[in-house]
């Protein structure tokens, strides 16, 4: 790495800090939100100069699309819609305090203390994709059993969440054309 | 073009970017001419009202709102046309690119994922009950149009095999990919007029919101936001030629020329959809788009990847 890039990786490194730590320190959701953002977008760019291009433009759009999502569930789920105005962005402050503490300890220590093994090889031609078997290689199995329990709890979460489904709609066979509109504040549909 | 494209120097960012603002500008243009020819004023007043307003906008004195989010507002605003320009940075002109990208693809789809955040924030800076209703407006909108988007594009980056925008307009050179996937072009499109709040999916900016997410833009910020729109759309048609329409490709001319064309051809029509189409409303639109638009798109990747695997 040249030292202008060295230079930006370093930059980038702060920002992502910087930008996590005003995460906690700004008075309003939608800021918080998007700090965070800035954070993972930072984080994004670090993997393009390790040339992981996909997974670098990856987390981008990842991050960014969950931040934006994030401004509709605020809405939705927070009472009374604090979220809209002024507000601390913390609490349970000691022990978050605490527990925040022990875990950097733990894991700052770990990585100090820890030997590392030197590097035996070079690195891999096509680093996405050997990162995605040394990740994925030997647990394809475990992978596959989950996605489809995590998929099933979805769609179940989804269909106990709903307040009416096709059924309502449709009528018990399926079979009412136009669809019942939206139900009616009255209870009428 | 044989060889797929080649990067540009140092001087490819600055041409990129007056490139677009002179397409941008075509669209505005374009849409002035559609508004002069309704009222039946002369085509050359059409022409020229996107410079009036660019004047007018810039003489304007900027409004300032109790408790504004400034930050935001501004990053929201400003940001719209520097997103199109990280668009137009993959979009080959001919043989010319400013950044051939291994996964240009990703990186287009990832900054039309930047302007979900960038409207919103637009919407949620001004502190104004109407803009914000703007904003969530668009993110509702963002659910219905962005996995289709996404799966639309899938299919010519699996018909190519590759992520790189050069690879796939190499991979046109017999038959241009919208010829065998007409459903992912269109809902190309469709995610392109959707990602630039434009015409049928502009209810951010709905009317009956007192303008949305504009409602409290003025001056040089609403002229950014409103510049941003249409640089997003040019930069779309830019790609949607890159991916479906061949690319440069095309007899008699050199390449430049033919993506010129094709690209300002496509313009024509994502500007002229504003006059064809109602504003569509996302909580009844996000039905259609699941039910319908995405299994059709995702039946047009089955049969490009059944063609791939059979070819």
């Amino acid at each position: 790495m040249s030292v202008v890039l060295g230079g930006f990786f370093w930059f980038l490194a702060v920002v992502a800090v910087a930008a996590g730590i005003a995460v906690f320190r700004v008075d309003s959701m939608a800021r918080a939100t998007y700090a965070l953002a800035l954070s993972f977008v930072s984080v994004g760019v670090m993997l393009l100069l390790f040339n992981l291009e996909y997974i670098g433009v990856i987390t981008i759009l990842m991050m960014v699309m969950e931040m934006a999502i994030m401004a509709v569930f605020m809405i939705m789920f927070m009472g009374m819609n604090p979220a809209l105005m002024p507000m601390s962005m913390v609490h349970s402050k000691r022990s978050s305090m605490i527990l925040a503490g022990g875990g950097f300890v733990v894991l700052a220590g770990g990585a100090l203390l820890v030997p590392w093994p030197a590097r035996r090889g070079g690195p891999a031609a096509d680093l996405t994709q050997s990162l995605g078997e040394a990740i994925m290689g030997s647990k394809m199995l475990v992978m596959l059993t989950v996605s489809p329990v995590l998929f099933a709890t979805l769609v179940a979460a989804l269909v106990l969440a709903s307040p009416r489904g096709r059924y309502d709609r449709f009528g018990d066979d399926l079979r009412i054309s136009p669809p019942r509109g939206p139900e009616q504040k009255d209870g009428r549909s | 073009m044989p060889d797929g494209v080649v990067q540009v120097g140092l001087l490819g960012p600055v041409v990129a970017a007056v490139l677009l603002g002179c397409v941008a500008f075509f669209a505005a243009a374009l849409d002035g001419v559609f508004v002069a020819r309704m009222g039946r004023r002369s085509v050359r007043s059409g022409v020229a009202s996107p410079v009036w307003e660019v004047a007018r906008l810039l003489r304007q004195r900027r409004r300032s709102v109790v408790a504004a989010d400034s930050l935001l507002w501004r990053v929201g605003v400003s940001g719209l046309l520097v997103v199109a320009l990280l668009k137009a940075v993959v979009v080959p002109l001919g043989s010319w690119v400013v950044a051939d990208l291994s996964v240009g693809v990703v990186w287009f789809n990832a900054m039309d994922v930047m302007v979900w955040a960038l409207v919103w924030m637009a919407g949620w800076g001004a502190n104004s009950a109407f803009s914000l209703v703007g904003g969530y407006r668009f993110l509702g909108q963002a659910l219905l149009y962005e996995l289709p988007l996404m799966f639309a594009l899938t299919a010519p980056v699996v018909a190519a095999g590759s992520l790189r925008v050069g690879d796939v307009v190499t991979a046109q050179e017999g038959l241009w990919f919208v010829v065998w996937m007409p459903v992912a072009f269109l809902v190309f499109c469709a995610g392109v007029i959707a990602f630039s709040v434009w015409g049928p999916f502009s209810p951010a900016l709905g009317r009956d919101i007192g303008g949305g997410v504009l409602v409290e833009l003025s001056g040089v910020d609403r002229l950014l936001l409103l510049a941003g729109r249409y640089a997003l759309l040019s930069a779309g048609a830019g790609f949607a030629v890159a991916l479906f329409l061949g690319g440069g490709s095309g007899p008699f001319a050199p390449p430049w020329v033919w993506t010129l064309v094709k690209t300002l051809a496509v313009l024509f029509v994502f500007v002229g959809v504003r006059r064809m189409f109602a504003v569509l409303r996302p909580d009844r639109l996000v039905e259609a788009a699941w039910v319908v638009v995405l299994p059709a798109v995702l039946l047009q990747v089955l049969f490009v990847s059944l063609v791939v695997v059979g070819r």
